[in-house]
């Protein structure tokens, strides 16, 4: 890892602090214990707290360190640390080069930077880094950095994210240095546009703040060409500049900054954050409209302020909403929404929509907003609920608010830190600036990408096959769990793109959640229900009447939908046609997101009924799983959420009156189960995870659209929809739902990092799902069973390949071993999936045995095509089935160590169940093809096609 | 120190121009009104000496054109702020070249000239409010979206916000600033509905005086060296009732202005002199 001396940037420091500067500008690039939590950070260290398996593996893991992931569990004894070299741009110009743990949330970067400046009263201060689209984004403090980059190096920047409307207010002239130098950017950029004559005073003020008073002399005549005061700067307004220089002659620094900033402030556009969109609709009484104009579609600008939330269009402000005048704002795919309360001449509430170039636009602009309101507005983040900003989702500003910040700055006692005001290199003349213009930013916009909530757990149930592929050589059997356990928790894309965003926190599936549904509220009383509703109709306005109907409801609903729709995109798309849009359009490289795509595409078409009609019954929408997700991050009980669950399906009931009964008494069982079985519990979710990818492909190859249907619909319309395909169809969806939603849970669990009690919580509740679709599936077997009976052919395919930097063979006697092992587990788990094959058998009819069985068969075919072997170490070994009574999904992983190179292998079964119509060569390529996608490292060496005919001897396939 | 929107009511300037026979037959006017050009120069005299020899302001005057009827509202024809002077595009076609004489003038007071070039813009200085920390633009009948554009491009330094004007000719035909953070302003509703959407998009506060009629809220409130507030409103005559209100205001200097002729031509006080600060200026 090359680091940079620091020399460069600390040149700018602060003065004063050089001593200290220097030893962190020295140590900080090369310290990689940057992890907060485990090392106290010791300055001073060079490359210090690296594990030993991690420097030998230097040169391997170098090149893929971006991509690779290392497996960590908090339960582990050895850490490895990842650290990351990080390039920080700050605020004069200077690039600051630090490392910090691969792991470390925003926080820990920032307060490095600050520290590094020397600067107390940081509340006003962010990093931003930017994402795919060029847009600038604020790190959020609270969640790990390599979550919050999506691609390419680790470069951020330093920027004021508050503007203080009073800068006088600031404790320290060094606060108020580094204000200035952001404003000078600000000016010099055009992002903060001002007159010839505020040009000229600025810049006297600065050129008197860096090169004290006028003197010929030592200045000589030329010397404020060297700086930049404008975006076009010109000889008459460096003479100006200078005229002005001269006049003020023993002005100290810290007076000529106050003088910038007291000049500054007053300027319209100061502290505006602005965000391109148009406006949604007429909205006469709202803006003032150019004479017979049609404002629907006006392209505008929205500027976040302190105060509130500006409307420009072109450079002319049409509205103003205060914050004390906006009782909500929300977003929901790329429209965003604030709730005007009524003024004196409106009688109603309205709500206003604007429409912004993307998701993450609207995603950007409301938490802007939700972060400006609470800095600006609130006395604490935790203010009585009447004031208090409540969001939907888990986002919120967690920072200190200005109040806070004033308080907490009133109790600096240092004496005023000396510092160097050097001339800044971004105002130099020759440097070419990096500021655009106002519309910075959204320069580039339109790119659909959009990070949801299913592409989330996608991404993770890709990642646990991945992180399972590098396991570490030191790994020890015995730790495979965890390991699969940390794995989840530790996404990393195997991905050859390194960095990029695709595993979400847990968070951020709440956010997802809530995506179409952000709320931010200041009059308590609707928002919750509000935001449930929302997600159903996609008309901001009249939701509130609709709150109070049926908040338990929606709540329960959510629960046992939540899991479901969060974890399988396919759901998602189903139920709400936009949100998988935007999803499957982030992740590219998912195998899911394929089939949310594609289902999506023939879903949209379908009226809009239909789709809502499923959001209730099945699925309920986004808000509720919001719900969940927040109870979840919340670490509230899940059995309370069961419960919800329970009488939300009674109240729904209709269809899933049969799986409530199960569900209620399985979940306490599952509840109560001692911590014994938590092991070998979490062993089977994490298979399932494995085999939901799987499965979620076989669903995308041969059934997409007709499951999407027949779940909506009652038992019913399956049998209606005549074509057993169909029916079929639903069956594998619905199995890979349940597994998804598995998945879910447990990801959500381990990236928490809960405790042991909490997962297993979850599980209970994931059961609980699983019945319940079980359930479901048994009532609609009676058509089904028959279809699954005529026929049956099962893919196996099979990947192997290698990680860019190692590749090898595995081991296969320790696989098989494995493979026992997980059988084993497997019944140990009375809730597993495989048991609940056996409650359905139960319930159901005998047909499904039958498919079941066939399965098997094929799992002991693949142990053989494991054939060629080579000795090596085995790291890790994972066999993971999962069974539907359509399909037998088994994946086998294997990671072997031999001579110092890595191998994976990833051997999926994919046993499908099927009618005569399924075309198996399509669904072989199909197979093949999503298995390159899902892990685009490795290449496909093997794969083996088994087609069996059961008893019905009628069909002839091959 | 150089400072930037210090100072409002600050004006070393004046411009003005007079009146031409043609006002009488041919100014624009909002209602049919017979204009006595004798009473109309008399009245005007009298409000270039309270600017000139009352005040203390140097006033330029230009002389009056026959073939421009509404020449003597000056107002119309520049926004001035600060240093910088926008030559507008008023949106009476007979009214376009009142311009040029304007333009010359502020040119010889060595103002920063921006025009106004586009020819789908039309701005009325009449509708532009500037209330020492930002401006309001009325969208009348004179002066469009673009116009104010243009405007709030030439004075960046401030928020630039639009007010739609409903009735009457201009914005300040029933408001105006009445000291800083003050503005005046008429009781009718459409006056009330404008202050309130002003308020609304102000980061400002402003207190507001109400006056009962829309006509008297057109006033000129300067802060002068040696003088503190001054306020030139309407006269007693005209408006008794807004003008007891105006007396209400204890810190001010009072000057009732008449204004009887000039009205009948939809002509406010505030329309006929561009008023300038030269010392503050850069």
């Amino acid at each position: 890892m090359t680091t940079e001396s620091g020399t460069d940037s600390e040149a700018k420091q602060p003065q004063e602090n050089k001593e200290t500067e220097k030893a962190k500008a020295a140590a900080e690039p090369t310290s990689p214990q940057n992890q907060p939590e485990q090392l106290p950070a010791a300055a001073g260290h060079s490359t210090p707290a690296r594990t030993e398996q991690e420097r030998q593996e230097e040169d391997l893991v170098s090149h893929r360190s971006s991509t690779s992931r290392l497996s960590r569990s908090p339960l582990r004894g050895v850490k490895k640390v990842k650290i990351m070299q990080c390039k920080v741009t700050l605020l004069d110009g200077s690039d600051f080069t630090l490392n910090v743990e691969k792991r470390a949330k925003g926080q820990v970067l920032f307060d490095k930077i600050c520290d590094h400046l020397n600067l107390l009263e940081r509340d006003y201060f962010g990093i931003t880094c930017r994402d795919v689209e060029n847009q600038k984004n604020w790190l959020d403090p609270s969640k790990e950095l390599k979550k919050q980059i999506r691609t390419g190096p680790w470069n951020f920047a330093f920027n004021v994210k508050f503007y203080p409307p009073d800068p006088s207010q600031l404790t320290e002239d060094i606060t108020r240095y580094y204000l200035c130098l952001q404003l000078r950017d600000d000016v010099v950029s055009g992002r903060l546009p001002c007159s010839f004559a505020t040009h000229t005073v600025l810049g006297s003020y600065t050129v008197q703040s860096e090169l004290g008073d006028y003197d010929p002399e030592e200045l000589g005549s030329d010397y404020i060409s060297e700086l930049r005061f404008a975006p076009n700067q010109t000889k008459e307004l460096e003479e100006k500049v200078m005229e002005l220089h001269k006049t003020y002659k023993g002005m100290t620094p810290a007076e000529a900054e106050m003088h910038f900033l007291e000049n500054a402030k007053k300027l319209s556009m100061y502290g505006v954050d602005l965000h391109h969109a148009k406006l949604v609709g007429s909205l006469y009484e709202c803006l003032a409209p150019a004479e017979g104009e049609d404002s629907e579609g006006v392209e505008i600008m929205l500027g976040v302020c302190s105060s509130g939330l500006l409307i420009y269009r072109d450079r002319l402000r049409i509205n103003r909403f205060a914050w004390p005048k906006i009782l909500k704002i929300s977003y929901k795919r790329n429209n965003f929404y604030i709730k005007i309360r009524p003024g004196e001449f409106e009688q109603f509430e309205s709500t206003i929509g604007f429409k912004l170039p993307n998701h993450r636009a609207a995603k950007r602009l409301w938490k802007v907003c939700v972060e400006h309101h609470t800095f600006f507005r609130l006395v604490s983040p935790d203010a009585p609920p009447k004031k208090f900003l409540s969001l939907g989702s888990k986002f919120r500003y967690s920072g200190r608010t200005q109040a806070q910040t004033r308080r907490a700055s009133s109790q600096i006692i240092r004496p005023a830190p000396l510092f160097e005001r050097s001339s800044s290199k971004r105002y130099n003349m020759s440097r070419s600036l990096d500021g655009a213009p106002i519309m910075e930013n959204h320069e580039t916009l339109m790119k659909d990408s959009a990070a949801d909530g299913a592409a989330k757990v996608i991404a993770k149930g890709d990642i646990i096959t991945t992180v399972t592929t590098e396991k570490k050589a030191e790994e020890e059997k015995a730790e495979q769990e965890d390991a699969q356990m940390d794995a989840v928790e530790m996404p990393e894309p195997m991905a050859t793109t390194p960095l990029r965003q695709d595993t979400k926190t847990d968070s951020e599936q709440t956010d997802f959640a809530f995506d179409g549904e952000m709320t931010a509220t200041e009059s308590d009383a609707d928002e919750d229900s509000e935001m449930r509703t929302q997600t159903q109709d996609e008309k901001p306005a009249g939701e509130g009447t609709k709150e109070e109907v049926e908040p338990k409801v929606t709540e329960a609903a959510g629960y046992l939908v939540k899991y479901v729709v969060d974890s399988i995109a396919t759901d998602l798309a189903t139920s709400s046609g936009p949100h998988g849009i935007s999803l499957s359009t982030t992740m590219d490289d998912d195998v899911f997101m394929d089939g949310t795509l594609r289902e999506v595409d023939e879903k949209t078409p379908d009226s809009q009924e239909e789709v809502s009609e499923r959001a209730e019954m099945k699925v309920s929408p986004g808000a509720v799983r919001q719900e969940v997700s927040q109870a979840i991050s919340d670490k509230k009980g899940t059995l309370i959420i069961l419960k919800e669950a329970e009488d939300k399906v009674d109240t729904e009931g209709k269809e899933t009156s049969a799986a409530d009964e199960e569900e209620a008494p399985v979940v306490p069982g599952e509840a109560e189960a001692g911590e014994n079985e938590m092991l070998s519990k979490e062993k089977e979710y994490i298979k399932e995870d494995m085999s939901v990818v799987l499965e979620a492909k076989t669903t995308v190859v041969k059934t997409q659209s007709p499951t999407m249907e027949i779940k909506t619909d009652d038992m019913t319309q399956i049998k209606g929809s005549g074509s057993p395909k169909k029916a079929m169809a639903s069956w594998i969806s619905e199995g890979v739902k349940t597994d998804a939603s598995e998945v879910i849970g447990v990801s959500t669990k381990q990236v928490k990092e809960m405790k042991t009690f909490d997962a297993m919580q979850q599980k209970a509740e994931i059961f609980t799902f699983v019945k319940e679709v079980q359930t479901e599936q048994s009532k609609s077997s009676l058509t089904q069973i028959t279809v699954s009976e005529s026929s049956s052919t099962s893919l196996s395919v099979s990947t192997l390949g290698w990680v860019s930097s190692s590749e090898k063979a595995s081991a296969e006697p320790e696989e098989r071993a494995v493979v026992a092992t997980e059988t084993e587990a497997a019944p140990v788990e009375s809730t597993g999936p495989t048991s609940l094959d056996a409650v359905e058998v139960g319930t159901k009819e005998m047909p499904v045995v039958h498919t079941e069985t066939k399965t098997i068969t094929y799992e002991s075919a693949e142990v053989d095509t494991n054939g060629d072997v080579d000795p090596g170490v085995l790291l890790s070994a994972q066999t993971i089935t999962s069974e539907t009574s359509s399909t037998t999904t088994t994946t086998h992983i294997t990671k072997t160590v031999k001579g110092g190179i890595s191998e994976t292998r990833i051997e999926k079964r994919i046993v499908i169940t099927g009618d005569t119509d399924i075309d198996h060569d399509q669904a072989l390529a199909q197979a093949i093809k999503e298995a390159k996608e899902q892990h685009p490292d490795m290449s496909v060496t093997k794969v083996v096609v088994h087609k069996e005919t059961e008893i019905t001897p009628e069909d002839g396939e091959d | 120190m150089a400072g930037l929107m210090v100072g409002f009511g600050h004006y070393t300037h004046a411009i003005v121009r007079g009146i031409p026979a043609s006002l009488a037959k041919e100014a624009l006017r909002s209602s049919q009104s017979e204009v006595d050009v004798v009473n109309a120069r008399r009245e005007h005299e009298a409000y270039v000496e309270v600017l000139g020899t009352r005040l203390g302001l140097e006033v330029v005057e230009l002389p009056a054109d026959e073939s421009l009827p509404d020449c003597v509202f000056v107002e119309d024809a520049a926004v001035v702020c600060g240093d910088t002077a926008l030559i507008t595009r008023p949106g009476a076609e007979s009214r376009r070249r009142e311009t040029e004489a304007m333009k010359g003038a502020l040119k010889d007071l060595n103002l920063n000239i921006v025009e106004m070039t586009d020819e789908n813009a039309t701005l009325d200085g009449g509708d532009v409010l500037f209330t020492g920390r930002e401006f309001f633009v009325g969208l009348s009948k004179r002066t469009n979206q673009r116009g104010a554009e243009i405007l709030a491009d030439a004075f960046k330094d401030y928020a630039v916000s639009t007010v739609p004007v409903l009735e009457g000719l201009h914005l300040k035909s029933f408001c105006s600033m009445g000291g800083p953070g003050l503005i005046v302003i008429g009781s009718s509703e459409p006056a009330q509905k404008a202050l309130k959407i002003m308020q609304q998009m102000s980061d400002h506060r402003y207190d507001k005086l109400t006056v009962p009629d829309d006509l008297a809220a057109n006033c000129i409130y300067m802060n002068l060296p040696n003088k503190g507030h001054v306020l030139l409103h309407p006269t007693a005559e005209e408006f008794p009732e807004s003008v007891k209100v105006f007396e209400k205001l204890k810190d001010h200097m009072l000057i009732p202005v008449s204004n009887m002729e000039k009205v009948k031509v939809d002509g406010a006080l505030t329309c006929c002199s561009v008023l300038i600060n030269k010392k503050g200026n850069i």
